[in-house]
């Protein structure tokens, strides 16, 4: 959420602050968190692991870096062939978040998958997970837009993003290698951390 | 002392007015719309026709106009807008960035006939009003896009396209679009301006946005006049990108050309004396970018 409130502050030197814009930025996050949704509970089935999950944070933070360093030369070229800031912020949007948040997408049912032991506890620990995921959205909604953006620049809360997925990764990949066997208690405070 | 009769009922009559609400909600509202960015309302007290934006919030009216003398500039704003043509009298392309009731384009379209006028308005429901209410309307050389000022300026950058009187007048009202307060935006700008153009932009006077927005425009254009008048709450940022003139070539421009604005009912010679280059702000605040530009949270407190 923290990089879905700062979309439109990234799109709009190019795009304007035109509801369309913000309307770009939502379909595309719904869009990749959809087959995000969908590849993580394919990749489930698929013997799963801690490694495998810790990869997720990792990989997210990696694909956002774009989003930091090559924002500008990515939007460049879509500004100048797109005229309509409709496709264009739409354009940018994909080629900027789509590969990030699909990766973050993946984690929530991945989660449930890790975390659920029996059959009888999958509803409450699915539930769980939604709360978890969904408070820290809220959390990183708000503190995007009444703190985060006065206290410091665009690409600093951006980066304060990637260092807490990487963080989020490394702790799970520290715990999976200390005590092999039991790393499904610890991914639910982690997945916190995606807000 | 007796008063007479006549006396006394006119006593009655100015306490029963000043017990009444004030004149402007006893306005009749002619028109009532919500646009995808915000409630738009026309009201009407006698010749006196005003639009307003989310008047339920309590905003004031953003433009107004008298039906009776169309040509009369009712608020200081719209009338300290013209004060750029002490520094460029004869523009020949003109770009106005928010288009309101269009009264400043349309006294531009009065003044020079024969300049290009573009005018960039997000909102397509204000345009429609504009022309319904206020008798907008496109001319030969006179044309409202429907844009974001920053892509349409920047795109025109791109093109090589060059105005010699901007107006920016696009951050009154309830939300303050925080990506044209930005330092990369004045770096846009500038790239439509020649030497010899002058930038207009209304923008605010109070809270703590006034020190940032201040800081930024002087890191972009060097001096700059600040124009405030005290019976308006707007200011007014005059900037160009060659030298300032000297206050007597201001005097001298306003005698000079105060006759041809008198009928819009602006005072052009009252104006060099408060043209003001003065430092009044934090010159530590820092200067809003495209990775800073919190306008809106800067403005409440």
């Amino acid at each position: 959420m923290t990089i879905e409130m700062l979309g439109a502050r990234i799109l709009s030197p190019y795009f304007g602050g035109s509801l369309s814009v913000w309307g770009s930025i939502i379909t595309i996050f719904m869009l990749a968190l959809a087959m995000g949704y969908l590849l993580g509970g394919r990749l489930s089935t698929r013997r799963p692991n801690a490694i495998t999950y810790a990869m997720f944070f990792i990989g997210a933070a990696a694909f956002s870096l774009p989003v930091i360093l090559f924002a500008d030369p990515i939007m460049e070229p879509i500004f100048l062939t797109i005229e309509d800031p409709r496709y264009g912020s739409l354009f940018a949007s994909i080629f900027l978040f789509f590969i990030p948040t699909s990766i973050l997408g993946m984690i929530s049912p991945y989660s449930v998958r890790l975390m659920v032991e029996t059959e009888e506890h999958s509803g409450h620990m699915a539930g769980l997970l939604y709360f978890i995921s969904t408070l820290g959205s809220a959390a990183g909604t708000l503190g995007t837009s009444f703190y985060f953006v006065l206290w410091f620049e665009v690409n600093q809360i951006l980066w304060g993003a990637v260092a807490a997925l990487v963080l989020a990764g490394g702790i799970i990949l520290l715990t999976d290698y200390m005590q092999k066997p039991k790393t499904a208690d610890q991914s639910a405070s982690y997945a916190k951390k995606r807000a | 002392m007796r008063r007479s009769v006549p006396e006394k009922i006119l006593q009655i009559i100015t306490l029963a007015a000043l017990l009444l609400p004030p004149v402007s909600s006893l306005a009749e509202t002619i028109h009532e719309e919500r646009s995808k960015y915000r409630d738009i309302t026309v009201t009407q007290v006698g010749e006196r026709r005003c639009l307003l934006f989310n008047v339920h919030r309590g905003d004031r009216n953003q433009t107004c106009m008298m039906v009776n003398d169309p040509d009369l500039l009712v608020f200081d704003y719209t009338r300290m807008s013209f004060a750029g043509m002490l520094l460029n009298s004869a523009p020949q392309s003109i770009l106005v960035i928010g288009l309101g009731g269009g009264s400043i384009p349309m006294t531009f379209s009065d003044l020079f006939p024969d300049a290009k006028i573009d005018i960039v308005e997000i909102d397509e429901a204000v345009v429609r009003v504009a022309e319904e209410y206020f008798y907008y309307s496109d001319t030969e050389n006179m044309k409202v896009y429907i844009d974001d000022g920053r892509p349409f300026i920047k795109r025109a950058g791109i093109r090589g396209e060059k105005y010699d009187y901007i107006v920016l007048d696009a951050f009154s009202g309830d939300y303050i679009p925080e990506h044209m307060l930005t330092s990369e935006f004045l770096g846009e700008v500038k790239t439509i301006m020649t030497e010899d153009s002058v930038l207009v932009a209304n923008t605010f006077s109070t809270s703590r946005l006034y020190d940032h927005e201040s800081v930024t425009y002087q890191r972009a254009f060097g001096e700059f006049y600040n124009f405030k008048l005290p019976t308006s709450g707007n200011r007014i940022i005059i900037a160009q990108l060659d030298t300032l003139p000297s206050r007597d070539e201001l005097v001298e421009e306003s005698r000079r050309l105060s006759g041809n604005l008198e009928k819009y009912g602006v005072p052009l010679t009252d104006y060099p004396r408060r043209l003001n280059t003065r430092v009044d702000w934090d010159m530590s605040r820092r200067e809003l970018t495209d990775q800073y530009s919190p306008g809106n949270l800067l403005r409440d407190n």
